[in-house]
């Protein structure tokens, strides 16, 4: 852009790319994301053509919540599938470190489990269900067993990835301080990479919610995503929108308090913000 | 002066089978007590190689590399390196990272309550050495590449390190940050008496810096030349334009344009305008 003297140029606008753009414009833009779907939603299903059996209204929704909470216990379907999804994720997530760990920093170690992780990543986790049924039953051990299965392989893929982001310059400056092998791996690979680790841990959050309709299509009599199976059964296609809603909200919440997390435990990564 | 490094008849192979690379091939050198040797060379002549070997950070293929006589056998807290960047740690403010050595087994051994409050006042002095004190708790990310290259000196010195080993320290910096780290690493050898490698691209640095330059040439990596840097011991950045200065440092670029096997400027010009193409 060309400055003629004595004009002062002009600040770029939000459609510049990569532009400025403010934080009441950026929530601006937020709600805008989040209220025309929900308008074109409501205006879709308040049209005569469309059955409430196929696109229930959002008032039909709304409405099948508050039933939901005030005679079917949504409480405690929510309570079950959230401890379902944040056992089966935990246990995932304390195994996977230690091993991203090693991955990360041993080459042995690495061959020996990369390529065989590679392997069963690609595994349908809907198709361990009969060998899970088969080996952990059917009580509240097999939900946690596929959404572990689900998010596992892939948290170690990834969390490997993070050790080995590492900069090497990082891991060599401690060893020509006389670091031995037990200090390098903890006071700066470790510490190093925390940051990208709980960055994984948000995205595979995520995942572990999408296996929980899996996770509860064995033997479940509660949660959220046997709900939805349920609800399908009977065609309730208003029940299937709400706990369809819910796990999104859920995630979204979750997600969020994870970024917190970032933002309170990596002060120097948010300096600017 | 006695010899504090000798690097002896050292070989360095990259890779397997017949990916080999011969990256060095038979480089030996005595390097003083005190001593500050620079090394500059085209590059794949294995200079930062070699001050990996004798950091222990690279294995070498043959030969020996000792300290003090004995054989090196590892990285150690005897010979600290500074990286070109990317080594400090971002999650400990400044004075957490000057203090790292501090955390280590290695730098507990030993150590009393006096040592301890010796080690704190160290912190600060080199602080203070390094022009940092106000940044103390700042984040290395809020600094600037001059100030952290300062804080990754002032960790690399905290441990007494008799050799410091530097691995194109300066190369991110411009010019004028540059010359102001000049006068302050000489300033820090003169003041700590570590022996010196230092691996850089930069002939005039080189020179500057140096008591000797060595030169060292590709395919396979070794040594070249060695040059005694004709200066006064104490420099100043007026010595820049003295003819010795100039001459050497004319004699020093000649020479590796000589050893790199690549054309000359002129060589690619002319070739460019006789395949038809405008420059």
């Amino acid at each position: 852009m060309q400055s003629r003297p004595g004009t002062r140029s002009r600040r770029p606008g939000m459609w510049a790319i990569r532009g400025p753009l403010s934080r009441r414009q950026y929530w601006l833009f937020a709600a805008l994301g989040l209220l025309v779907p929900l308008g074109l939603w409501w205006m879709v299903s308040s049209g005569a053509t469309v059955d409430k059996v196929f696109m229930p209204g959002p008032v039909d929704v709304f409405n099948r919540l508050v039933k939901w909470y005030m005679e079917d216990d949504l409480m405690s379907d929510m309570g079950i599938s959230i401890y379902r999804v944040t056992t089966g994720f935990l246990i995932s997530a304390s195994i996977a470190l230690p091993l991203a760990l090693m991955i990360g920093t041993f080459r042995p170690v690495q061959a020996v489990l990369e390529p065989l992780t590679d392997f069963i990543r690609y595994m349908p986790a809907v198709a361990f269900i009969p060998l899970v049924m088969l080996w952990v039953g059917i009580d509240e051990s097999s939900k946690i067993a596929i959404i572990f299965i689900g998010t596992f392989f892939q948290m170690v893929l990834m969390m490997a990835e993070d050790v080995r982001r590492v900069p090497l310059a990082q891991i060599e400056a401690a060893q020509t301080m006389g670091a031995d092998k037990g200090e390098t791996i903890n006071l700066v690979i470790f510490q190093a990479a925390k940051p990208a680790l709980l960055d994984t841990l948000r995205v595979t959050m995520g995942w572990a919610w999408t296996y929980l309709v899996v996770a509860e299509l064995v033997a479940a009599n509660s949660g959220l995503g046997y709900s939805i199976l349920k609800a399908q059964r009977f065609l309730q296609t208003d029940k299937i929108f709400v706990g369809i809603i819910l796990i999104g909200l859920i995630g979204l919440v979750m997600d969020q308090l994870f970024r917190l997390a970032h933002r309170k435990a990596f002060p120097w990564l948010h300096l600017r913000s | 002066m006695s010899t504090k490094i000798s690097i002896q008849h050292i070989g360095k192979i990259f890779g397997e089978g017949s990916h080999q690379v011969e990256a060095l091939k038979d480089v030996s050198l005595d390097i003083g007590d005190n001593e500050f040797v620079t090394f500059v060379g085209a590059s794949g002549c294995g200079k930062s190689t070699l001050l990996r070997i004798i950091g222990g950070l690279e294995y070498h293929s043959a030969g020996e590399v000792l300290v003090d006589g004995r054989p090196i056998l590892g990285p150690g807290a005897d010979r600290a390196m500074v990286f070109q960047h990317y080594s400090l740690y971002p999650w400990l403010k400044v004075m957490e990272n000057i203090k790292f050595s501090r955390r280590l087994r290695h730098g507990r051994e030993n150590i009393s309550e006096a040592d301890v409050e010796a080690a704190s006042g160290r912190a600060d002095a080199l602080l203070a050495l390094m022009g940092l004190t106000a940044a103390a708790n700042a984040w290395p990310n809020q600094l600037s590449g001059g100030m952290q290259q300062r804080v990754a000196i002032a960790r690399a010195l905290m441990g007494r390190p008799q050799i410091l080993l530097m691995d194109e320290p300066f190369g991110a910096l411009d010019a004028q940050t540059r010359e102001v780290m000049h006068d302050l690493i000489l300033h820090v050898h003169r003041l700590e008496k570590p022996t010196l490698a230092f691996v850089t691209h930069d002939v005039e640095e080189a020179i500057y810096l140096a008591d000797r330059v060595v030169l060292m040439a590709p395919r396979p990596g070794r040594i070249d030349t060695i040059y005694k840097v004709p200066l006064p011991a104490e420099r100043e950045q007026d010595m820049k334009h003295t003819p010795e200065f100039l001459r050497l440092k004319k004699e020093i670029l000649a020479r590796i344009r000589e050893t790199s096997g690549m054309k000359t400027d002129q060589d690619m010009l002319d070739q460019l305008n006789l395949g038809g193409v405008a420059v």
